[in-house]
Order: structure tokens, then sequence, then C-alpha cells
């Protein structure tokens, strides 16, 4: 094709797909709006939501342009970024789909064929059905036990075993035998029982997958939100965003005030405050100006800065805190999960009592053949089915009870090391606290709601981290904003406007003490609100509540002595303050080689070591994006109360495990004597099966409303 | 005799279309959105014309 050729169909009716991340959607409103707002653009053929990734797909035309998207939506009140292709998560649960609807279609066909053998067929047709079975079964039995075969294999190349050594080993003897039975005209084949063992287990599969990716796009979907980028400014003067990848050392970044650094540099122009709790956990925001180091992750406070870009990536102040933490995950890795202690201690029982068995009958004078079907009956009735659910069924139900109380948990062994914690220890600056300026409540009940709307409305032009207090405050109150005009922010100065021709501004007061904000309206005396970081909600309540579950709490702090002394004085805590990201983890040591269970809540770059090489780890939404990926459970609620709820719903969980595992090997326990004995056809087990996982499932859904 | 030799490629038949069904659903990414299948029924359409 000519070159002018496809330039007309590109410019004429190319259509691209653009996936765009949005996420705060939750609801069915919310993306009925979104696909509406999408839709009635010019030149947009189709937009469709995604709800479980917070996405949305849009397929346009080429001229419409990315940010037009994203306009549109702003325009409705979404945040939406482009979303990155290799960003793409990997689910958990596709692989697993297929190989469960081929154990579902072959067990059903299979059982079709058995109930008409256990109900009388005989000779030929009988030996028909086993023909039929078996060239379903066998083919269906390969496919979908391979992801079992698999990881058996692989745990038993390295010399150890888990659940699915003895399902594997179970399996193909079964297969094995049945269709020896069905060559040689037998009596009895097991291809049903073999298929809805797989069936079940498949399924138990399927929901521990589902949980890892649910709370995998929640944590996706926090992480999306922020902006990581910056403001880069040209030789001559021009500006474009620039995400962090394309950020270069000697690039220029203007920070505006409200944004967080991108990456490590030094201060050109301008003079500012930084909060670097985030970094350091200290809470007091630090001076900085022309010359002054600055790290990534830091928050500007005050006014814009030009900054130099010294490092990036793998160079920054960051690189230390990933090195101890990739040491820290260590000791988390070595951690076995319940189902796989279990299978430690019943892989060899069953296979002894199977083997027990053979050689007794053997000794009782029955042939090798007679003696190796009852040996095959014994191994098939004590395969784990409803073990298999007994962890992922309890787990996957109260997961999704947590989740409706806004805790998403990270995988099924988080609650199971969560439940086993008798050691809290709490970072202060935004964990224990909210992380972020709250204004007085004295001071916002002292101001008219005329005053109150004026300065609602002044500081919802500023992203400077006041304002944003401020505006959640009084929006929380209720208080309508008021119309203003000539607004203009200075920055490093404030919000000035006029309303009802006075000039009214919001701004540093005259005397700074402390963190506070002043609001100026002509006629009016000058209102000082104090704003100061608060404890969260309920924190007394919480900790009452942590008590009485048995653990002990105290507060590890990386901000100075006097900043943490108030907050342990307010709390009746014992504190460590001034603790660094090193010091973090040794403390957790200390206690873990004394033998505690060391639970960590924090939410900064300098907890992530701590969160990482702590038994179990919590971290609020609000938190670094290392902290949030270093937890074992994010709490996105500002309530202190998340934490004695993970720890109770945990310890909850574990009770109902521990429960199904003793009915489903009590069922087994039943069935083991007739086994032994040679009673046992694939009916019994047909039926011992169903019942243990019913029950096994029934028991696990009593956790669904206990998140209370 | 004859009865199964009818009914038995029906009954399979019949379970093999289930199967391509699920997987064709699978394929057509049917599964991808669980969350919004359950909250699609929901979205009121607010703009449409009498």
């Amino acid at each position: 094709m000519t070159a002018p050729a496809r330039a007309l169909t590109v410019s004429e009716s190319a259509t691209v797909h653009t996936v765009l991340a949005v996420p705060g959607m939750h609801c069915a409103g919310c993306m009925g709006k979104v696909e509406r707002a999408l839709a009635a653009l010019d030149g947009v053929t189709s937009a469709r939501t995604n709800l479980t990734a917070r996405t949305v797909e849009v397929v346009h035309q080429s001229e419409i342009e990315t940010p037009a998207l994203v306009a549109a939506l702003a325009a409705i009140g979404f945040d939406a970024q482009p979303r990155e292709i290799e960003a793409e998560p990997v689910s958990a649960v596709k692989p697993l789909l297929a190989p469960l609807g081929v154990a579902a279609f072959a067990c059903m066909n299979v059982m079709l064929m058995s109930v008409s053998v256990w109900s009388g067929a005989e000779g030929t047709t009988r030996s028909l059905f086993h023909w039929v079975s078996a060239l379903i079964g066998v083919p269906a039995i390969a496919y979908a036990g391979r992801p079992f075969f698999a990881s058996a294999w692989k745990v038993l190349r390295h010399g150890k075993t888990n659940m699915d050594v003895p399902i594997s080993i179970g399996v193909t003897i079964a297969t094995g035998l049945s269709f020896y039975e069905t060559l040689s005209g037998g009596a009895e084949a097991w291809f049903d029982g073999v298929l809805m063992l797989l069936m079940f287990l498949l399924a138990g599969r399927v929901l521990d997958a589902m949980m890892r990716d649910r709370a995998r796009s929640g944590v996706d979907a926090l992480l999306r939100q922020v902006a990581t980028g910056a403001m880069v400014v040209a030789a001559d003067g021009t500006t474009r965003w620039l995400d962090t990848k394309s950020l270069q050392p000697g690039m220029l970044m203007r920070v505006a005030a409200g944004e967080r650094l991108a990456a490590d540099g030094e201060v050109l122009r301008g003079q500012t405050r930084l909060d670097q709790s985030l970094l350091t956990g200290e809470s007091a925001p630090v001076q900085a100006g022309p010359g002054t180091l600055v790290h990534a992750g830091t928050l500007n406070v005050d006014a814009p800065v030009d900054v130099r870009v010294t490092a990036i990536g793998q160079d920054t102040a960051l690189s230390e805190i990933a090195r101890l933490m990739e040491a820290a995950g260590q000791s988390r890795s070595k951690y076995v999960r319940i189902a796989d202690r279990a299978a430690r201690l019943y892989a060899p029982a069953v296979h002894t009592l199977a083997g027990l068995t053979f050689a007794g009958w053997m000794l009782a004078g029955a042939g090798w053949y007679q003696s190796l079907v009852i040996a095959i009956a014994v191994l098939i009735i004590t395969c784990p089915c409803a073990l298999g659910l007994a962890v992922p069924v309890a787990q996957v139900v109260a997961a999704g009870a947590l989740l409706k109380k806004g805790l998403l948990v990270k995988d099924g062994s988080a609650l199971e090391r969560m439940a086993e914690v008798d050691r809290l220890l709490l970072d202060k600056t935004g964990t224990l606290t909210l992380g972020r300026p709250v204004p007085d409540d004295v001071a916002l009940d002292a101001l008219s709601a005329p005053q109150a709307s004026v300065a609602l409305a002044l500081a919802s032009h500023s992203r400077h981290p006041l304002s944003l207090g401020l505006v959640q405050a009084l929006s929380a109150r209720g208080i309508p904003a008021a119309i203003l005009e000539d607004v203009r922010e200075e920055p490093g100065q404030g919000v000035t406007a006029r309303w009802n021709g006075l000039s009214v501004a919001l701004g540093r007061p005259a005397s700074a003490q402390g963190m506070a904000t002043a609001l100026r309206i002509e006629g009016d005396p000058v209102r000082v609100i104090p704003f100061a970081d608060r404890l969260r909600p309920d924190t007394t309540e919480a900790l009452v509540w942590l008590e009485a579950l048995g653990v002990e709490s105290s507060i590890l702090s990386g901000d100075s002595v006097t900043a943490v002394a108030a907050v342990s004085h307010a709390t009746g805590l014992t504190a460590q303050a001034a603790a660094s990201p090193a010091d973090k983890q040794e403390a957790i040591q200390r206690l873990q080689n004394a033998g505690r269970k060391v639970m960590m809540a924090g939410d900064g770059l300098n907890d992530g070591p701590a969160l990482a090489a702590a038994h179990a780890s919590i971290a609020p939404g609000s938190a670094s994006d290392v902290g949030r990926q270093a937890a074992d459970m994010v709490f996105t609620a500002d309530s202190l109360l998340a934490i004695p709820r993970a720890i109770r719903v945990s310890r909850q969980t574990m009770r109902v495990v521990r429960q199904n595992f003793v009915l489903a090997i009590g069922y087994n326990m039943l069935a083991v004597p007739l086994a032994i004995l040679g009673h046992v056809t694939p009916l019994i087990a047909a039926i011992a099966m169903s019942t243990s996982s019913l029950i096994v499932v029934a028991n696990s859904l009593r956790l669904a409303g206990e998140a209370k | 005799m004859n009865g199964v030799a009818f009914m038995l490629p029906i009954a399979l038949g019949m379970g093999l279309l289930g199967l391509v069904a699920f997987f064709w659903s699978l394929k057509r990414g049917q599964f991808s959105d669980l969350d919004g299948a359950a909250a699609r029924i929901l979205i009121e359409d607010e703009e449409r014309e009498p």
C-alpha cells in the first residue's frame, strides 16, 4: 500500500483502544456515569467499564487524544490515568478456570454412567459404560490434574512434601486401577470419584486465587491514585509533565505546593518547608532552600521550588530501604501454611495405613489383586478432598467479610500469620495518627456560617496540605462554598479573592506558631485556625480491644522524642522514638528472637523493612507505595479499630479452619474402617466425598457475618 | 441397548456443548469482571428518551 493511502485511513477511521484506570469507581452508579460521559464524546465508539480492575476500556477514533478522555472524566468528578500496558496484572484465577470447567463437565457425565452402573447395569452394558467413562475420564484427569501434578513434582524434587503429593498419588493410582478394571471387564471403576475430587480441589484453588486477585486489584487501585511524575522545566522555559520513569539526572523539576517529589535532587530556587514524615517518620516539616538536598517521596508543604534531579530509581535514598526490605522478607517466606503443615502429618499417615492394609490382606491370604484393590480404596477414601476446601473456603469468606469493613487481605497466609500475633508495634505518624493536618474543632465552631463558607471556598483553590485538611473538615460539616471572584493563589502566602465586594484571604498567620492558617475578611477580625496531626478516631477503644485480645502494644517511631512523648502520653503506650529503618527492623528481630509473634502497623517508607520483617503487618490506605506493598493487609477507613478487627477475624478464621480439619478428617475416619475391611464401593466414596465437602463449606460460611 | 446407543451420544453431546459454551465465554472475557457484571444490572439509563 502506498504511503498517502495509509495516511488517509489513519486520519479518517482508525479506531484505537485506550484503557484508563479509574480508581474512584466503585458502584453501578459510577459505572453508568463513566460509560455515559465517555460515550457522549464525539468519536468515541464505545466505553466499557471493568469494576473488578477499576478500569474503563474506550474504543475511539485516533484523533481523540487520551487527555480529552481524562478531562471528560474529570468533569464528572472521576480521576483517571492511562493504564500502562506492561502493568497489566496476571490473574491467578484464569489459568484455573479451564481445568475446573473440564473437571466439572467430565465429572457430571461420568457420574451419569456411574449411576447406571450402581443401579445394576451388568455385562456388556456395564463394560460399555466403563469404556465411555474412561474415554472421558482419562484425558480429563490428565488435563484437570495438571496444577496438582506440577506442584507435587516441584516439591518432591526438593525432597519435601505438600498437600498436592498425596492428591497426585491418589489420583494417579485410582485412575490406573480404574483403567485396568475397564480393560479386564471388572466390576468397579473410580473415574467419577477421581473427577469429583479434582473438581472440589480446583474449586478450592479458584477461591484462594480469587481472594488474592481481589486484594491485588484493590491495592493496585490505591497505587494508581498517586500521580508519580514531575513537571519538568526545559532550558527554553517550557514545561511538560514527565512520569517518574522518564526523569533523568540533570533535569529541572518544578514542584508545586502539595506535591510529592518524584526523584532525589537539590533545591535550586525557592524557599519552602518539606514534610518528610513518609521517609523518616518525623512529623515537623523541615526548612529547605537553595542548596538543600531533598529526597523522593517528601511532600512540598509551602511554596513551589525548582529542584535539579540528582538521582533516580535505583540510586535514590530509597534503594537503601529496598535493600533492607529484601533481607527482611526472607524470614516470612519460610512460613509454612497450615494446609501444608497438615499435609506433612497427613500424607505419611494415610500412605502407611494403605501399606499396612495391603500387608494385612496379603497375610490374611488374599491375592495380590484383591489386596491391591482394597489398599487403593483406602487411599481414595482418605484423599484430602474436604481438606482441600477446609482452608480456602474459610479464608475467602473471612476476607470477603473484612473487605466490606474496608480491610484488604493480600492472601490467605496473611490471615494465618495474623492469627498468631501477640505483640503489636505501631508507627506514630500516619498510623496511630492520621498523618495529615486536621483543623481544630473549637476554632471551626467559632466561625460564623458565612465565614466558614468563605474559608471553604478559599481553601478549595489551593493544594496546600492545610487547605486540603480545611476543605475536608468543612465539607464534612455540610458547609456550602461561597461564590468568590478574582481568586488568586500566591505561592507561600495563601489565597486571596473578592467576596460580595470585600477582599478576603486565607494565608499564613502573622505570628506562626506550629501549624495554623489565618482567615482574613475585610471588616472582620482575623481568625486563626490552628492545625494538628490528630490521633485516629477510636484509638482508645482499639487499644482496649487489643488488650482484651491479649496483644501487647507499643509505639515504634522515627519521630523526635518530644513529638512521640506527646502521643505516648495521650495513648498510655510505651514508646521508642527516633528509630531509623534499621533500628525498627532490629527491634522486631529482638522481639521475635525472644519468641514473640510481632505485628507491625506502619505507613512510611521507613517502615518498609519493619513491615516486611514482622510476622504479620498492616498499613493504612494512605501509606506510601512501599508500605502498602510490604504489608499483609491494608485498611482504607480512618478508624484504628481496623487493627484489632483484623486480628480477631483472623483468629476466628483459624478456629473455623481447625474445625474444618476435624470435620473432614473425622468423616474420613468413619469411612476408613470400611475401606480397610474392603467394603467401600465407588458409590460410598462418592457420597462420603461430597457430604464432607458440603459440611466444610457450610461451616466456613458462618464467618460471613463475623467482621463486626 | 438400542436406547442406550441413542441416548448416550445425545447426553455426551449436550454436555460437550456446555463445555464449549463455557470455554467460549471464558475466551470472550465474560469472567473478567464478575463484580461489574453483578453491578451492571443496577445502572440506570437516565438519558433514555420515551
